[in-house]
């Protein structure tokens, strides 16, 4: 269950939400952002997010 | 592509190319992967370099540098300017890197001392055995693959997965990141001979905004926010945006880069059974200027070093690699310490204080001065901070450091 969106318009492929999941979650693959089923929701990346591509689905 | 190394180093960025060339010079079998098709690129980086340090890794070469720096100008959130010219703003004076040619470049010095380099090549997990990092499991165009190596280099950058896997936690606090977004212009009209710093909680909260020259009349024009200044509906792009807006309304955005810097200074461990990591992934970037390029190749230079040596000794376990961390925590550890103290206070500091603090430099000659007679400058006029400030003023006296590289 996938509880987070990245806009992948708005992304700059940093890598600085996967820095900040407490879970590992998240992951860079290139040019894009993947979210596995350990997302908890927590939304620390979607608050890091420089340009705020990360929305937390509820 | 073998099916074993003495040496995988996975990320070629500063540090692993760095790790890479020296292990191969060492006589080591390196491979080097880079997830991406082209090293260097995106840019997450402000580009900002010290001439004496890097010419201790490699030689100046005009294709990769676009601007050469004698000092700063830093602004406090009132205006109040100080210039810091020449040997004292930060120990340096400067380069302005094009990274995308000059990570290439790292690569590129690598690659002639033997090491082999895979790009579009990704670490998907460790091969672990009894509690000995013993190789990586990669993919490369889709395909996986299993490699040995008898050590392994996570040099994977901020988004680090390599540590993780080996079982060191390198999650970074909201509280110590600092979250970055910076446009490559054309039009400021600024001196190409100094780096800016606008200082302020209402233009950068507990984080500065930068504009490095990039030659003829471009400049990176970015801003770091502590992550947890960032989010409820306002985000580093957005703070960039307010001050490009109101202060060169008329500059062209010829390109944009994002990322996160590390300022939480050092972590416990970086290394495992068989494995060491460097740079970003290490999270060895300097807490207060963000700075991270030196950092990752003195790591770099180190941990080819001890690869080496511990291969020598037929012993790759931690307290073989231990010379690793030691080695770094001894040199660059220090300064990421002494950084991570001004952190902890210039991150607290209210606009009246910087404004205090910037009336008291103002029209001070820095280019004679030490960092020692900055200290008590900065002292006299404020004497909260030099209670804030006592371990670092005690560690400069002993060990006569420069805070920035």
């Amino acid at each position: 269950m996938v509880t987070i969106n990245v806009n992948k318009f708005k992304c700059g492929y940093c890598g600085a939400c996967v820095s900040v999941c407490p879970a590992g979650a998240l992951e860079l693959v290139e040019t894009w952002i993947e979210v596995n089923e350990s997302c908890t929701s927590c939304g620390i990346c979607a608050k890091i997010c420089p340009v705020g591509a990360i929305e937390v689905k509820k | 592509m073998k099916n074993e190394y003495d040496v995988v180093v996975i990320g070629a960025g500063p540090a692993g190319s760095i790790t890479a060339k020296t292990a191969a010079e060492k006589g080591l079998s390196v491979l080097l992967i880079e997830k991406r098709q082209e090293i260097g690129d995106p840019v997450r980086c402000a580009e900002g370099v010290s001439k004496v340090w890097l010419r201790k890794h490699i030689e100046p070469d005009h294709r990769w540098i676009c601007a050469d720096v004698k000092g700063s100008r830093i602004f406090a959130p009132d205006g109040t300017m100080v210039e810091m010219a020449e040997e004292i703003a930060g120990g340096e004076v400067g380069y302005v890197l094009e990274r995308k040619i000059f990570d290439r470049a790292l690569a590129y010095e690598a690659s002639k001392a033997g090491v082999e380099v895979m790009v579009k090549t990704r670490a998907t997990g460790l091969i672990i055995e009894n509690g000995f990092i013993k190789g990586v499991n990669v993919s490369h165009l889709g395909q996986s693959y299993d490699i040995k190596a008898k050590i392994v280099i996570g040099a994977d950058g901020v988004e680090s997965k390599v540590g993780r896997w080996a079982g060191i936690d390198t999650s970074i606090k909201p509280a110590d990141i600092e979250t970055c977004a910076q446009y490559l212009m054309s039009g400021t009209g600024i001196d190409q001979e100094y780096c800016y710093f606008y200082l302020g909680n209402e233009v950068a909260p507990a984080g500065y905004v930068w504009i490095f020259p990039k030659g003829n009349d471009m400049a990176n024009v970015g801003i770091g926010i502590l992550g947890n200044k960032s989010g409820n509906g306002k985000h580093a792009i957005d703070y960039l945006n307010d001050f490009v807006n109101d202060k060169y309304p008329d500059a062209k955005i010829l390109e944009m880069d994002v990322g996160g810097v590390p300022v939480s200074g050092s972590i416990e461990r970086t290394i495992a059974n068989g494995l060491m990591l460097v740079g970003d992934a290490a999270r060895q970037s300097d807490p207060i200027t963000g700075g991270g390029i030196i950092n990752a190749m003195e790591a770099g230079k180190i941990a080819g070093e001890v690869a080496y040596n511990a291969i020598s000794r037929n012993d790759v376990s931690t307290d073989s690699l231990n010379e690793y961390e030691v080695k770094w925590r001894e040199t660059i550890g220090r300064e990421i310490d002494n950084s991570l103290i001004v952190k902890n206070t210039f991150t607290k500091f209210s606009d009246k204080e910087l404004n205090s603090l910037g009336h008291s430099l103002k029209g001070v000659n820095f280019s004679s001065m030490s960092l020692l007679d900055l200290l008590y400058a900065l002292f006299k006029a404020n004497k909260k901070l030099l209670w804030e400030l006592r371990v670092l003023f005690k560690t400069v006296v002993k060990y006569e450091l420069d805070f920035e590289k």
